[in-house]
């Protein structure tokens, strides 16, 4: 993964520098709370429910050993010792002290860590696939390119304030797993006709409450132009995206209102002053970063391991584990191991800081001292032989990491919610926790198979929920707290954006309602369908016959 | 002691302000300025600004001033002698399009100093509008930003290419100036240093 040389060290080291100096500020009644605000937010500090906030950058979801060991004494030095993992890759502390910020940055600094720009109205970490580098079905890696993106956009001057917040994805296989279309700029990396890393770039896209899918902006662009052409776009929507009314300043509503064609001429004639600019990748740029991002010192190794078979023939709990959380990887005798940070009735993307030691550990004794972070909220081991499989999973499974439901029904990714956000309409993380414990049998949750069940505390959407098979969001009626619930969303190649069922339901209600709706499924579906195949078959109507139909049922 | 902070080679300094900024009278009707319309405005080509208010705006009869782009577009014939003798300089609000100065100046130089007004400091347009004067418009005197001005954005200001800096009055000029020089090395090319660190520096993995 990409190490820091002077420059990148120098720029955090002034960064803590540059932050302790604004904390002073502010405690000292210096910058008014108002002022303090976009500074703090640049620096990933919400003021919450409870206490202050702080996310922290993993740049397109990589953690070394020695980081994920700081951020697990971090959390213990300086939080109640755990974090939570986002869906953009990043991990969140919900209980530091606002005097101390200054102080975890100088410690993260140590390990090429910060908070820079991971909130406020600027551009975010930008995110990307967690199986990149490693997946058969790659094309291009993206990188190398997310990180000559990330430095361009670290304090960048014209950019620093923008109308609303700006997140990039990056993506480079055949089969979308960073969700490209969701974001403000998607790219997707492909190769041309003559064998070139080309770009198809999306605009507009995003959740929250206006959820759009992005439209194409550009078909082919060279990979040199990536940071130009960005700038092009960024540049448009900060001089006319709107400023008046905070839910109407993303760039989907600019794209929307001045559509696609007129958006893209006037991005294309902003281009035209910057291509070929100094900010054009070189190709020596794009080599000593991709320097970082080389294959690992594989082992040759067959395809098979005889003591992998073994243990997969005479272990059944083994087995069901593997089948859920290993996935291919491009180098015979590998794979890539999601360690799920969904165990049942625990708060979804939690991790202890002793799970945290534990996972570095794995790292750096089974998978070359690195892993990453993924937006289902899960920690993957990216470089595993299959031969250590089994040492890996013993050792997941002791300390509450090998819960067998990857993909499944209680995988669910979940925002924060009305326990720590003070944006919330009502809590999320109890929701997730009570469907765990309805669903609490392993044998019933593979037969029900792949399913992506999301949940949001309010129409901010931080958990995805409109792109869920299922999506549940917190909605408020006269100031109690109530769930709607929508079917038919889906990430991928195919996003989708789920339709709602009908009115919504209370918090009670909610495992009886999702049992429902899997009812339903089982009933209807055709031996080769996953849930979400049956629910865009069917579409609304039978699921919510029948869910509706409780009243006359129990009576 | 002067709020206006100015910068000579890269040597940030306290300076005393000569020019005076004259305002537009208050408008009765609410004005249609924000962000997003002016997308509208430019296709429309509304104006912001109402004729009352172009001139009703009093202008001082001698000293170097700077006038509001609405009053330096409507009254420019009126104030030609003045422009010659490099007493008149423009402020253009965040919402205004430099274009229509471009339209009504041809040669920007012969202003000895443009202003961009920023209302509130959270306000970014104001680093775009410093960029593509400099940039595009090939603006090559002082760029003063005035208004919200305030420290921690001082850094961004001169990296889009501003010179001048008039402080918020009821801040430190002193201390704030400190702000200029918060990074020392940034990443990615800008007015003030077009070259990204790769082509600045020898980075080697
Ligand atoms: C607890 C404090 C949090 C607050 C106050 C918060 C606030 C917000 C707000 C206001 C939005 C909507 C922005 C918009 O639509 O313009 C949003 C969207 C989002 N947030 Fe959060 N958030 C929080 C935590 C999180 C967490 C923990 C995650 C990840 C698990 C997250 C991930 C996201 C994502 C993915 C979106 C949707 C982005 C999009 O619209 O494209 N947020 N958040
Ligand atoms: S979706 Fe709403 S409740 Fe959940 S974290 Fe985001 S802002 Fe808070």
């Amino acid at each position: 993964m990409y190490k820091y040389d002077e420059i990148d060290q120098r720029l955090v080291d002034e960064r803590v520098a540059q932050y302790r100096d604004q904390t002073r500020r502010y405690l000292a009644g210096e910058l008014s709370e108002e002022e303090f605000r976009p500074l703090r937010l640049q620096n990933g500090l919400y003021i919450q429910r409870h206490a202050p906030m702080l996310r922290i950058a993993v740049p397109y979801g990589m953690l070394s050993s020695k980081q994920l060991h700081k951020l697990a004494d971090i959390a213990q030095k300086y939080d109640r010792s755990y974090g939570h993992f986002s869906t953009r890759q990043n991990l969140q502390l919900n209980w530091p002290k606002l005097e101390e910020i200054p102080d975890i940055l100088a410690e993260l600094a140590t390990v090429e860590m910060h908070a820079i720009q991971t909130s406020g109205n600027c551009i975010r970490n930008i995110t990307t696939d967690q199986f990149a580098g490693v997946a058969p079905d790659e094309v291009v890696d993206p990188r190398a390119i997310a990180e000559v993106m990330r430095q361009w956009s670290t304090f960048h001057p014209e950019f620093a304030l923008l109308p609303r917040k700006f997140k990039i994805a990056v993506s480079g296989t055949k089969d979308d797993r960073a969700v490209v279309q969701m974001h403000d700029i998607g790219m997707e990396f492909y190769l041309d006709s003559q064998n070139k890393v080309a770009i198809k770039v999306w605009v507009g896209g995003g959740l929250g409450r206006t959820p759009i899918l992005g439209s194409v902006i550009r078909e082919h662009l060279e990979w040199q132009h990536a940071l130009t052409y960005c700038e092009a776009i960024v540049r448009v929507y900060n001089l006319h995206g709107r400023r008046d009314n905070s839910y109407k300043a993303r760039i989907k509503i600019l794209v929307k209102a001045l559509g696609i064609d007129e958006f893209r001429s006037q991005v294309e004639a902003e281009w035209a002053h910057l291509k070929d600019a100094p900010n054009t990748i070189t190709e020596s740029e794009l080599a000593r970063v991709a320097k970082h991002f080389e294959a690992m010192p594989y082992a040759t190794l067959p395809a098979h391991d005889a003591s992998f078979d073994a243990a997969i023939a005479s272990n059944p709990a083994f087995a069901n584990w593997a089948k859920r959380s290993l996935h291919a990887h491009k180098t015979a005798g590998y794979r890539a191991v999601t360690l799920s940070l969904k165990p049942h009735g625990k708060a979804p993307g939690d991790a202890s800081s002793e799970q945290m030691h534990v996972v570095a550990d794995l790292a750096e004794q089974y998978s070359f001292g690195e892993l990453r972070v993924s937006h289902e909220q899960n920690l993957i081991l990216a470089d595993v032989k299959l031969s250590d499989l089994f040492a890996v999973w013993e050792k997941a499974r002791a300390n509450g990491l090998a819960t067998p439901n990857i993909g499944l029904l209680t995988d669910i990714i979940c925002c924060p919610g009305g326990d720590f956000c003070s944006l919330a309409n009502a809590k999320s993380i109890p929701i997730a926790e009570a469907i765990q414990m309805q669903f609490d049998n392993l044998d019933y949750l593979h037969d029900i198979g792949d399913i992506e069940l999301n949940i949001s505390g309010c129409m901010n959407a931080c958990g995805h929920h409109h792109i869920g098979h299922i999506g549940i969001l917190g909605v408020d009626k006269d100031g109690s707290e109530w769930y709607q619930v929508s079917i038919g969303g889906s990430q991928g190649n195919h996003a989708s954006i789920g339709s709602v069922i009908g009115p919504s339901f209370s918090a009670e209600e909610m495992p009886s309602v999702v049992q429902k709706l899997i009812d339903v499924y089982i009933k209807e579906r055709t031996p080769e369908e996953l849930f979400i195949d049956t629910a865009r078959r069917l579409g609304v109507a039978p699921f919510k016959a029948y869910v509706y139909a409780k009243d006359e049922v129990t009576a | 002691m002067s709020q206006l902070i100015k910068l000579n080679d890269n040597v940030a300094h306290i300076a005393e302000n000569q020019w005076a900024v004259v305002q537009l009278p208050p408008s009765l009707v609410e004005a249609r300025k924000q962000a997003g319309k002016v997308v509208l405005f430019k296709l429309t080509g509304e104006k912001t600004v109402s004729e009352e208010q172009l001139s009703g705006t009093i202008i001082p009869e001698s000293g170097k001033v700077i006038v509001p782009l609405s009053v330096f577009i409507a009254r420019k014939a009126q104030l030609q002698a003045r422009i010659n003798a490099g007493e008149i300089g423009v402020w253009v609000d965040t919402h205004e399009v430099l274009n229509d100065l471009a339209e009504h100046q041809a040669d920007l130089n012969q202003l000895p100093i443009i202003a961009i007004h920023v209302e509130r400091f959270a306000d970014g347009r104001i680093f775009s509008l410093g960029l593509l004067l400099r940039t595009r418009y090939g603006f090559k005197n002082e760029l003063r930003a005035i208004g919200d001005v305030l420290r921690d954005q001082l850094f961004f200001l001169k990296r889009s290419g501003f010179d001048s800096y008039l402080i918020r009055a009821d801040r430190n000029a002193q201390e704030a100036m400190l702000s200029l020089k918060d990074f020392s090395a940034p990443y990615q090319g800008a007015v003030d240093e077009p070259r990204p660190a790769f082509l600045r520096y020898n980075r080697v993995a």
